[in-house]
């Protein structure tokens, strides 16, 4: 019952949120960042990233996983999934704030999608989480902004 | 105030995990057979090249040996297995009553072990239980898959449902997620199949060897990072009985080969 009532409480800070302009998320993890819109305007830590290392990690399909699900200007197109939107041009379609909140936490406006939410600890009970990966967002802050770095450059 | 809780119970439903899956239609229903390269279905369809064959015939031995301190052979008590196990991993799992619960073919080939030949239970995933259970259900090669429809199985075929619909671990992603949302489309290299449990145990090239499908269902939760449930354990006895559900008239395929 406490739990029901605890998710309850949650479903409706969700309900409350989508346009209401700037929110603050804050999760022990992961530190804090401000969501407008839809987008992270600041960068998760420190100063801007770095591309080239941004590149490697999309490559990486053990660590950041990107290309299971995505295709794009990557290496070894043979292994790229069709789960997702193709990356060419990205960061000509969208910013690099909404590129941001996108790995960040796309659950936040796609609240049904496939795509993991990187940057959030999500609500671990009953989900089996295991041990080694228990209470840590799959990507860290500057890793992220590698990534983010990295996507702004895909103009077309 | 009405509409907020509205919103407020479809936010609950997100954040529970609970994916309203659509399912798959019936004449939709394909085998993990059909997505394959044709040079692997090539591989299973040549019983003279299947590498799945030689647990079949190894199982077709220890059907025949002598067990335990009761020294009793499977056909012992069940004779010539192509006459009395035919059809019936087509219909497994059933229900167990000394135990109340749902028991697999393994499950039921080790209490056998224990109840009629009086021997030690054989290990997960050892060559002897993966052998005796490939040439079992070898038995039923061809016939439609039929589950049983003892009302004592619903709530635990319930339960394989809703697992199979909750998300877990770290990439927070549920079985239907991929296996009811996105069958056919790519995940990296690996086209995904619509997970019919139509072929086990089967030969997997990425093995190297002979596995159940317990063994599948472990590497698929180890997939999305979450901690795998224990060979044996109810949880993956209740996701078998949906999927077998799920999978209702396709062809057993044992011994299947599998990328
Ligand atoms: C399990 C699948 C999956 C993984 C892994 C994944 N994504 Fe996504 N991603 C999606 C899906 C699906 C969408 C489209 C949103 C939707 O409809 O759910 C998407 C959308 C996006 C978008 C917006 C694209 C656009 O054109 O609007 C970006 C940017 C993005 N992903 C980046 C990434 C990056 C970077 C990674 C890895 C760090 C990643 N994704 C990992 C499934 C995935
Ligand atoms: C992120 C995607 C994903 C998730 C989540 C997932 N699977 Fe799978 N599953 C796959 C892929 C890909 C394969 C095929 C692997 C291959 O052929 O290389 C597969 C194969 C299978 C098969 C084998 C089908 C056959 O033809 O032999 C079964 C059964 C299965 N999965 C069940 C499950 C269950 C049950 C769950 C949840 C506990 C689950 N899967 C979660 C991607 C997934």
């Amino acid at each position: 019952m406490m739990r029901v009532a605890f998710l309850a409480l949650m479903g409706l800070q969700l309900a409350a949120s989508p346009g209401a302009g700037e929110e603050r998320g804050s999760y022990e993890e992961t530190g804090s960042y401000v969501v407008t819109g839809d987008a992270i305007m600041q960068p998760l830590v420190g100063g801007k990233g770095d591309p080239v290392r941004g590149a490697a990690l999309i490559a990486d399909r053990q660590r950041s996983l990107c290309t299971l699900c995505h295709s794009g200007p990557f290496p070894d197109a043979h292994l790229h999934g069709t789960l997702a939107p193709d990356l060419t041009g990205v960061g000509a379609r969208l910013s690099e704030g909404q590129i941001r909140l996108r790995v960040v936490d796309m659950k936040r406006l796609v609240p049904n999608t496939i795509m993991p939410s990187y940057y959030r600890v999500a609500d671990e009970q009953g989900r089996r989480v295991a041990t080694v990966w228990r209470s840590k967002p799959i990507l860290g802050g500057a890793d992220i902004e590698d990534i983010v770095a990295y996507l702004t450059t895909l103009k077309g | 105030m009405h509409a907020l809780w509205r919103l407020a119970a479809v936010a609950v439903a997100a954040v529970c995990g609970i994916v309203s899956a659509a399912g798959i239609e019936d004449g939709e229903k394909r085998s993990g057979f059909d997505f394959m390269a044709p040079a692997t279905q090539a591989l299973q369809a040549d019983d003279m090249s299947n590498p799945g064959m030689l647990w079949v015939l190894q199982g077709e031995q220890l059907w025949q040996q002598a067990q335990g301190r009761a020294d009793v052979a499977c056909s012992g008590c069940h004779n010539d297995a192509r006459q009395t196990m035919r059809g019936v991993a087509a219909r497994y799992p059933a229900f167990d009553a000394a135990t109340g619960r749902p028991i697999d073919l393994a499950g039921r080939i080790n209490s056998c072990r224990a109840e009629r030949q009086q021997a030690e239970p054989l290990a997960p995933e050892s060559d002897a239980l993966l052998a005796l259970t490939a040439y079992v259900t070898h038995q039923s090669r061809g016939m439609p898959i039929t589950p049983a429809t003892d009302a004592r199985l619903a709530r635990f075929r319930d339960n394989g449902r809703r697992l199979f619909q909750s998300r877990i671990g770290q990439l927070d992603l549920s079985c239907a997620s991929c296996h009811d949302d996105n069958w056919g489309k790519r995940l990296g290299g690996s086209v995904i199949p619509q997970a019919h449990p139509t072929g086990y145990p089967l030969y997997r090239l990425e093995w190297q060897t002979v596995g159940s499908l317990q063994r599948r269902l472990r590497n698929c939760m180890i997939g999305v990072r979450a901690e795998p449930f224990a060979f044996g354990a109810a949880e993956l006895v209740d996701l078998e009985l949906h999927l077998m559900d799920r999978a209702r008239g396709l062809l057993i395929e044992t011994p299947a080969v599998r990328p």
